[in-house]
């Protein structure tokens, strides 16, 4: 069965996950947005910027953070020069990577959707005199709702089942930054095999538990378009 | 007629050229991933003084076992410990009577600022940093080692708090060389050149403070019939590879 420290690294991937997640949106929509509307012509050295870490293998990944993110890095040399330290072997350190690393599969789903609505209901809420945060709550949001849903699924999971990037900015500590990826390659690793088998049953029986049920949502609650 | 005086002297030389390939045969080697550098060395001395070639994977340890229960296709082990060869001895995979401690690890208190680690491990005691690395205790013996260390030195509850674990003996070679952690516990075979800890700081931990982190070999059922599996066995223990393993900061087994 589960000891207290197999609880505890579930207990911290569902954190990370969850945190991970709410930051990619609020990053990933307007940066979603942004690259469904623009004609500029940066929009493709972005796309291809966003699209990224899903090339490098994630501990290549991790490496280069450890070293971007270390005490000569550019990004460590900076976080210290607010007065944070650095971010290695730190619970946001943890939360920084995994955002880095999930988030082409959030900003993927909610561009593809913003370019589906197209101009017509952005026009009509227009001439209704909708200022662009109402336009954006009362139209785009709820026409972009499948959109929404897909993204946060993609990126949740793709956080929990993360381990490269974590493995390498991690360092391992119990209770900070021991997620249970890294838990259940350690049973492995040290041949216990029935707590490997345990624990990836959880997180198995975890995550099907959480798809199924968002996917239900998905597909009991039709978007209704709200100019119709 | 110069087509008649060639042929026979050429076809010769074909001969020749083939001969060693024929007899030569190619052993399949798993190698721990902190023996990746003498081992390179000992494979190419290997091939010009038998034949036969090595075939190197390199890897951790722990992978290779589960590999190995599950079919892998290796024929030679050389393990970071003495765990994987005995369990593997155990299931009646590997060859009876073949394993041997080709190698002893040593440990290393390092760190990449220079002038940081004095050359007696006071530094432990005296504190002022943030992070100590170490290999996981659980997975790695230079872990095991790096705990052992600390207890003698009655430090253990004191650092615990700062400790960040690389999964292996390379990624917290990594965590210390990128300086997010200050100092760390690992393989002098990492650090060395030419026989001294190359570049930043270091203590070369004296041997009775901890257990000796035996690496053994072991000949795998898969290779027992290939002539060339046992004579890599052999050769680890000929003074040309011993030489090279000790060139690496490793020890050699009484």
């Amino acid at each position: 069965m589960l000891n207290a420290a197999d609880m505890a690294t579930l207990w911290l991937t569902f954190k990370v996950a969850a945190i991970a997640t709410v930051l990619m949106l609020l990053i990933g929509t307007p940066l979603a947005w942004w690259l469904a509307r623009t004609t500029s012509r940066w929009k493709s050295i972005c796309n291809a910027l966003v699209s990224l870490p899903l090339v490098l293998p994630p501990t290549v990944l991790g490496f280069y953070l450890l070293v971007l993110m270390g005490p000569a890095g550019a990004i460590g040399k900076f976080t210290a020069w607010l007065g944070l330290g650095t971010l290695p072997f730190t619970f946001p350190g943890l939360v920084v990577a995994s955002v880095l690393y999930s988030l082409p599969f959030v900003v993927q789903p909610l561009q593809a959707s913003f370019t589906s609505i197209g101009e017509q209901p952005l026009e009509a809420a227009a001439t209704l005199r909708a200022g662009p945060l109402d336009t954006f709550f009362s139209v785009i949001v709820p026409l972009a709702k499948p959109g929404f849903l897909t993204a946060s699924i993609l990126g949740f999971t793709h956080t929990v089942g993360e381990f490269g990037v974590v493995l390498m900015v991690g360092g391992n500590i119990p209770d900070k930054t021991r997620v249970v990826s890294v838990q259940i390659y350690n049973h492995v690793e040290a041949l216990e095999y029935t707590e490997a088998h345990w624990l990836a049953g959880c997180l198995l029986l975890f995550s099907f538990s959480v798809l199924m049920v968002l996917y239900t949502v998905l597909k009991t609650q039709p978007v209704a378009h709200p100019l119709k | 007629m110069l087509h008649k005086h060639l042929f026979r002297p050429i076809l010769a030389a074909c001969l020749l050229l083939i001969a060693p390939v024929t007899w030569a045969e190619t052993v399949l080697v798993a190698v721990a991933a902190n023996f990746t550098k003498p081992m390179t060395e000992i494979a190419e001395a290997f091939e010009k003084s038998t034949g036969h070639k090595a075939n190197l994977s390199f890897g951790s340890s722990g992978k290779f076992v589960s590999q190995f229960e599950n079919g892998g296709p290796f024929e030679v082990f050389l393990s970071a410990d003495d765990k994987g060869p005995i369990k593997l001895e155990q299931s009646g995979l590997a060859v009876p009577n073949t394993r041997f401690t080709y190698a002893l690890g040593k440990l290393v208190l390092w760190s990449a600022t220079p002038g940081l680690v004095d050359d007696q491990g006071q530094v432990l005691s005296k504190g002022g940093f943030k992070h100590i690395a170490l290999a996981d205790p659980k997975l790695a013996p230079y872990g095991a080692a790096a705990v052992e260390v600390m207890k003698n030195r009655g430090l253990f509850d004191k650092l615990q708090p700062l400790f960040v674990q690389g999964e292996n003996i390379a990624q917290t070679h990594q965590f210390v060389s990128t300086g997010n952690a200050e100092l760390g516990f690992v393989a002098f075979s990492q650090v060395i050149d030419n026989g001294k800890i190359a570049g930043g700081s270091g203590w070369i931990i004296p041997s009775d403070l901890y257990k000796p982190i035996r690496q053994d070999a072991i000949l795998m059922k898969t290779g027992a019939e290939n002539p060339a599996a046992p004579a890599l066995m052999q050769f680890l223990k000929s003074p040309e590879a011993l030489a090279i393993i000790r060139k690496y900061g490793y020890d050699l087994a009484e």
